[in-house]
């Protein structure tokens, strides 16, 4: 374990536990794009670079602007008496602590991880091209006409009902 | 002799990295790339903003700043001490941390952006294969820069110039990238170097530029556009709309953090003309096979300020648009325009076999046909007439 | 050289704690940004298994990083519109409020 590492994934782990736990919800926004930050960091650190910046582009300057229009746009900024947690939240942490439990332990007796691998070579953008149009190209596609459908979509959803015309 | 002067700077900064014991080497390197770095983009800053209000003051008919110094042009200088020694004012209300982090985020991506840009020969400060996709990652996490100045302030003007902001910079972010990606389809690659190198040489006299092809021009004028909204200048300047919303997302800020904003726009600014120059103007290359005697790193600058002074003159020339027109412009021209640009750059591509006429004939019209068209259909829906003025003349 | 085990287990880390805040807050928004991070979580993991994999060059694992990145805007892009769309209806964006349809 490198201390490139350990810094990258303490500072994820902070800012994510910051993301769920903290009272303004513009607070957890501002901690959400931390953590996806912090996540590039990891995919860089594990030579994707691509991925790496796509999820700069994608999660920063996208997602996370998304979620700060819904908390301003749903006044949920505001409600400072109301309580933070629902009901079940005993609940909740146990089942989320019990996953972890399980996941924890799988990782640490899985065979796979133990397996000696060889340094890859860099990955370039040309390669990622390349695949994209030859043997993902279906996938491609349908992601494109995925994305056209919630385009459309969140817009009516999230559009204004005009009384009188319809 | 040109070579020693083309490579000066490169040979400068190896003889003083040579200078440092063997083990401090890289990171001496990382530290002089990032001085220089602030260094010439500092300067370039302060020059900016002298000529950016000499250039305007002669398109109003008046003066500019002209005590400080001869014509003025220490007028930097003097507002510089003035943001360091101005009082710093944080509003009771305002969230503290948000609102000390927001200058520090706008700052820094920038200076990242520029970071991966050939300047010269040689010269570009950290090269790696997927820069172009870097910098618009880069570019898109300045609207949350923007959101945190505007929000933390707590104050209804500044919120709703943060909310214009992420808005236009949202809408025109998609035109820039579409405008951008016509190159890099013709080119094959994501990296600048590899970009400014597909730009290199001449035909009949004239630069290989993409700015010299038919969808070259139109993306070009497309990527300008997109790049004025993207730096929130003059007629896209609705986030600070000092008439309407007093100074937009950065009413609450005082002293060294308005300059920092101030700064971080300006830089924003250098790095889109940058770009613009790597993807169309050919870079670093002399315009003319018989300039190429004068050093790259001066066809970059010159470039840059070329840039520069157009957006001085379109600030000073266009009145400011309306919220609705500026995202009707986003999503029904700018937008579709784009695509169909992409659409011409790949008949452009796959019809190298014919001669050059028929190429230039063929993807004008893709280009020229829906422009017109979207153009009209627009227009009529508009109901707009010729205006009719009743008192000036 | 950091092992594939701790990648593992900082994608675990971040998998539960995304899975105690959508389990636990009351607010959508919220509970949407919790499902977000378990989706980061586990594209951190097929990226991790790509590089730590026996034949890296198919790039299967980036891909489909790729394509969960894209998924990912979709699912955040309709998830908010729907939340936009129950708080104009209940006038509340609290997912314990907006309950008619229990029985």
């Amino acid at each position: 374990m490198t201390a490139g590492f350990v810094v990258i994934a303490l500072l994820t782990i902070a800012a994510g536990v910051a993301a769920m736990s903290l009272r303004h919800l513009i607070h957890c926004s501002l901690a959400l794009v931390a953590a996806f930050i912090g996540l590039a960091a990891a995919y860089l650190h594990l030579g994707a670079q691509f991925v790496g910046f796509a999820q700069v582009l994608v999660y920063v300057g996208a997602v996370s602007i998304l979620v700060v229009f819904a908390i301003l746009l749903t006044r949920g900024g505001e409600d400072r008496s109301e309580r933070l947690f629902s009901g079940s939240w005993v609940a909740g942490i146990a089942t989320a602590v019990a996953v972890l439990g399980v996941l924890v332990w799988a990782v640490s007796r899985s065979a796979a991880v133990r397996r000696e691998v060889s340094e890859p070579a860099e990955v370039t953008v040309r390669q990622i091209g390349d695949l994209l149009m030859t043997r993902f190209v279906l996938p491609l596609e349908v992601i494109g006409l995925l994305l056209t459908a919630a385009l459309i979509g969140a817009v009516i959803i999230a559009m204004h009902e005009r009384e009188g015309r319809k | 002799m040109a070579e020693a002067v083309d490579q000066i700077f490169v040979a400068a900064k190896h003889w003083l990295v040579s200078l440092a014991p063997e083990a401090w080497q890289p990171w001496v390197s990382v530290l002089l790339s990032i001085a220089a770095l602030m260094v010439v983009f500092g300067t370039l800053f302060a020059v900016t903003t002298v000529l950016e209000r000499k250039g305007l003051g002669r398109i109003q008919n008046r003066f500019g700043p002209n005590r400080v110094g001869p014509f003025g042009i220490l007028q930097p200088l003097a507002d510089g001490i003035k943001a360091l020694v101005k009082e710093d004012i944080v509003p009771r209300v305002a969230d503290r941390v948000v609102h000390f982090l927001a200058p520090v985020v706008m700052i820094i991506p920038p200076f990242l952006a520029l970071a991966v840009l050939p300047f010269g020969r040689n010269m570009t400060f950290v090269e790696f294969d997927a820069a172009i996709l870097f910098f618009f990652a880069v570019g898109a996490s300045m609207e949350l820069a923007v959101f945190m100045a505007g929000w933390s302030s707590r104050n209804k003007y500044s919120l709703l110039g943060a909310m214009r902001a992420i808005a236009q910079m949202i809408s025109y972010e998609i035109p820039l990238i579409l405008s951008s990606v016509s190159v890099i389809m013709i080119v094959g690659s994501l990296s600048p170097g590899e970009i400014v190198a597909a730009q290199a040489g001449y035909t009949n006299g004239l630069p290989n530029w993409h700015l010299l092809t038919p969808w070259g021009i139109a993306g070009f004028v497309l990527f300008m556009i997109a790049a004025t909204a993207e730096s929130n200048r003059s007629p896209f300047d609705l986030p600070e709309g000092e008439s309407e919303i007093v100074a937009g997302y950065y009413i609450e800020y005082s002293g060294f953090k308005f300059a920092l904003f101030f700064l971080g726009e300006y830089l924003g600014l250098f790095a889109v003309s940058g770009l613009g120059i790597t993807l169309f103007l050919g870079g670093w290359h002399a315009p003319f096979a018989f300039l190429g005697f004068l050093p790259s790193w001066f066809w970059f600058f010159a470039k840059l300020f070329a840039l520069i002074s157009v957006f001085i003159w379109v600030r000073g020339t266009l009145p400011r648009l309306r919220q609705d027109q500026l995202m009707n412009f986003a999503w029904k021209f700018m937008l579709p325009m784009a695509l169909v640009n992409l659409v011409a750059a790949a008949v452009w591509h796959f019809m190298a076999p014919l001669p050059v006429v028929a190429r230039w004939v063929a993807v004008s019209l893709i280009v020229a046909g829906p422009y017109v068209m979207l153009g009209r259909e627009l227009m009529v829906r508009k109901n707009l007439s010729k205006r009719t003025y009743r008192f000036a003349e | 050289m950091t092992s594939l085990a701790a990648y593992l287990t900082l994608s675990a880390f971040l998998f539960c704690i995304g899975l105690a805040g959508a389990l636990t807050r009351r607010n959508a928004i919220i509970v949407l940004v919790g499902i977000e991070l378990m989706l980061n979580a586990a594209n951190l993991n097929f990226i991790a298994f790509w590089r730590f994999s026996e034949n890296p060059e198919a790039l299967t694992g980036l891909m489909f990083a790729i394509f969960s990145i894209g998924i990912a805007a979709a699912e955040a892009a309709v998830g908010l519109a729907l939340i936009i769309a129950i708080y104009r209806h209940y006038k509340t964006a609290n997912v314990d409020e907006a309950n008619t349809l229990r029985g």
